[in-house]
């Protein structure tokens, strides 16, 4: 299916979703659950650009994802910030633009942790990814105004748009979110981009001999994968009504968002969106029939299995099993009539 | 519309390392140059610096393409591709999990190579049947022989002018070693190319080569203006055949 078809089919499936849900589920705590869910699908997405088309794995995903927080924490605050200093008044910035602002902030952050760190190859871009997530928090950690270490408390507005209550709101926005890294992922992978990636992926120096420009290809997926991690995070702190550094900085977002590809599959769009929805809706489930604290427990056991028993994860197995019958078709077909 | 190359007194190393000692060689046009010499004497990083993955530290490296003259040294690969000039690294350097086809298309990843690429895999194709027949496989999972075929018509799809071709007969038997030289032969004849070609098997290279270069510890060693002076050479015999 061609780009453009995909995208306009993904996003009438999104809508659609969002109003069968709105209209049958009124039961709340399903919004909460799908809400986080669907941040998983844009998380694992997201780093599936950088970790799966071009091979390069990223452990800074908390980062991205809690600057584009934070970045919203800021603009919450702006409209009060403006008047008190300046005696302007504005409206209360929306939700969407938040997302926006939070996507470019950690897309920036992105670009430049590239054109610091891409020199690095393997182990070591990974460790540097590592140490960017602890930099930001300490960063976070003493700043005063987002709330420092204490964290800070975030008043919901009273009414959502589009009706209903806020956290159906937010969970609509990412329906369209999750739909839109889809969406892009699905388009990279079939581009010139793509084909780019998966050389870097293969043989970086070949590529770059080749001519394929492999520092911009690094940089574009970096800004990309950075980008949509934060946007991914703009939401939460109207989501939780809560935030502090330590658990929006939690490494288990950064756990779940490479185990998630890892389960699904990392050589195609679809992997990240099997493994998130697989594993999260598990945790979801876990965090209420059990406990919450099971969650890493159940990611750890599940990386194991998968490591071991499938490494190319669940779209490998099946790719494999297609490949299989195709085999066998062949041979039957080859095979004299007798 | 000539085709050239000119590598003057280039000395280059990795860190403290000098590999080249004050290089100079000259590719004319529609010629083809061997750089002969056994491992570790710097052929592959004499490649590299014309191809800018290595920045030599003085010298100068030109080409002259479709008549004008351009300075290399400062230039990106990509810039260098661009003009025309494509390396077939050693070793082929495939994208192994990529297929055939896909190898291919990453040959004219540039933008200006994108416009003639129907064509040039065409051309591609026709040179070579067999990727044709195999361009849905993975690159990974073909004979030694046709990945190198491979290489060199991955090399051809950004349209050269000029190949360089890094140690052809790298892991090839001795039988495809002689098909893929002729092969290089025949491509430099179809497409008009002017060609940069190190190798370690002497009597191969030799074979189609119109001059050649011994390269010693990074020094040229010894220049020769045709076959028969490179075959009867006390120096090549001794320090190079082991004769």
């Amino acid at each position: 299916m061609r780009t453009s078809t995909f995208s306009i089919v993904a996003f009438a499936i999104g809508l659609a979703v969002i109003v069968f849900t709105r209209v049958f589920f009124t039961n709340e705590y399903f919004y909460f659950a799908a809400y986080v869910v669907l941040q998983y699908v844009v998380l694992s997405t997201a780093w599936n650009i950088l970790g799966g088309y071009t091979g390069y794995i990223n452990f800074g995903i908390s980062a991205f994802f809690a600057l584009g927080a934070y970045s919203t924490v800021v603009l919450h605050k702006l409209p009060e910030l403006l008047h008190d200093t300046w005696n302007l008044t504005i409206p209360s910035i929306p939700m969407p633009v938040m997302i926006l602002v939070g996507g470019i902030i950690s897309g920036v952050i992105g670009l430049a942790t590239g054109y610091l760190t891409l020199r690095l190859r393997g182990v070591f871009f990974a460790i540097a990814t590592l140490a960017m997530a602890i930099v930001a928090q300490t960063l976070i950690v003493n700043w005063d105004y987002v709330g420092g270490s204490r964290g800070i408390y975030i008043i919901r507005p009273a009414m959502a748009p589009l009706g209903g209550g806020y956290i159906q709101y937010l969970y609509s926005l990412m329906v369209i979110l999750a739909v839109m890294s889809v969406c892009i992922a699905r388009w990279i992978e079939r581009s010139q981009l793509g084909l780019g990636f998966a050389a870097i992926r293969d043989d970086e120096q070949a590529a770059e001999a080749g001519g394929v420009p492999t520092l911009r290809l690094k940089l574009i997926a970096t800004t990309l994968s950075g980008a949509l991690m934060g946007m991914a995070g703009a939401p939460l702190p109207y989501y939780v009504t809560y935030l502090d550094p330590t658990s929006s900085f939690s490494l288990a977002y950064a756990v779940n968002a490479v185990a998630m590809p890892v389960i699904g599959g990392m050589t195609s769009w679809i992997g990240p969106v099997i493994g998130s929805i697989l594993l999260a809706t598990i945790q979801q489930l876990a965090t209420v029939t059990i406990s919450s604290a099971l969650n890493l427990l159940i990611v750890g056991l599940l990386l194991i299995a998968f490591v071991i028993i499938a490494p190319k994860g669940i779209l490998g197995v099946v790719e494999a099993q297609q490949r299989r019958r195709a085999t066998r078709l062949a041979n039957l077909a080859a095979r004299p009539a007798q | 519309m000539a085709n050239s190359l000119a590598i003057s007194g280039v000395n280059a190393g990795y860190g403290s390392v000098r590999v080249l000692e004050n290089i100079s060689l000259s590719v004319g046009h529609a010629e083809t140059v061997a750089l002969l010499g056994t491992n570790g004497n710097g052929k592959s990083t004499m490649m590299k610096c014309v191809m800018g993955l290595l920045r030599p530290t003085s010298g100068t490296i030109t080409a002259e393409i479709d008549g004008e003259r351009m300075d290399l040294i400062g230039r990106s690969t990509e810039e260098i591709v661009d003009l025309g000039i494509a390396l077939v690294p050693e070793g082929r350097r495939l994208f192994p999990k990529l297929t055939v086809e896909e190898n291919l298309l990453l040959g004219a990843f540039r933008k200006s190579a994108r416009g003639a690429i129907a064509a040039n895999l065409d051309s591609c194709y026709e040179t070579f049947p067999r990727l044709k027949e195999r361009r849905r496989q993975l690159a990974g999972s073909m004979s030694g022989g046709e990945q190198q075929m491979l290489a060199l018509g991955r090399a051809l799809m950004s349209a050269p002018r000029i190949l360089l071709i890094d140690e052809p007969s790298v892991g090839l038997a001795p039988i495809l070693v002689q098909r893929t030289i002729d092969k290089i032969k025949e491509l430099k004849e179809r497409f008009g190319l002017t060609v940069l070609m190190a190798e370690q098997n002497f009597n191969q290279a030799v074979r189609i080569a119109d001059r050649g270069y011994v390269i010693v510890h990074g020094q040229i060693a010894f220049e020769g203006r045709d076959a028969d002076e490179l075959n009867n050479n006390e120096l090549v015999r001794k320090f190079y055949l082991g004769l």
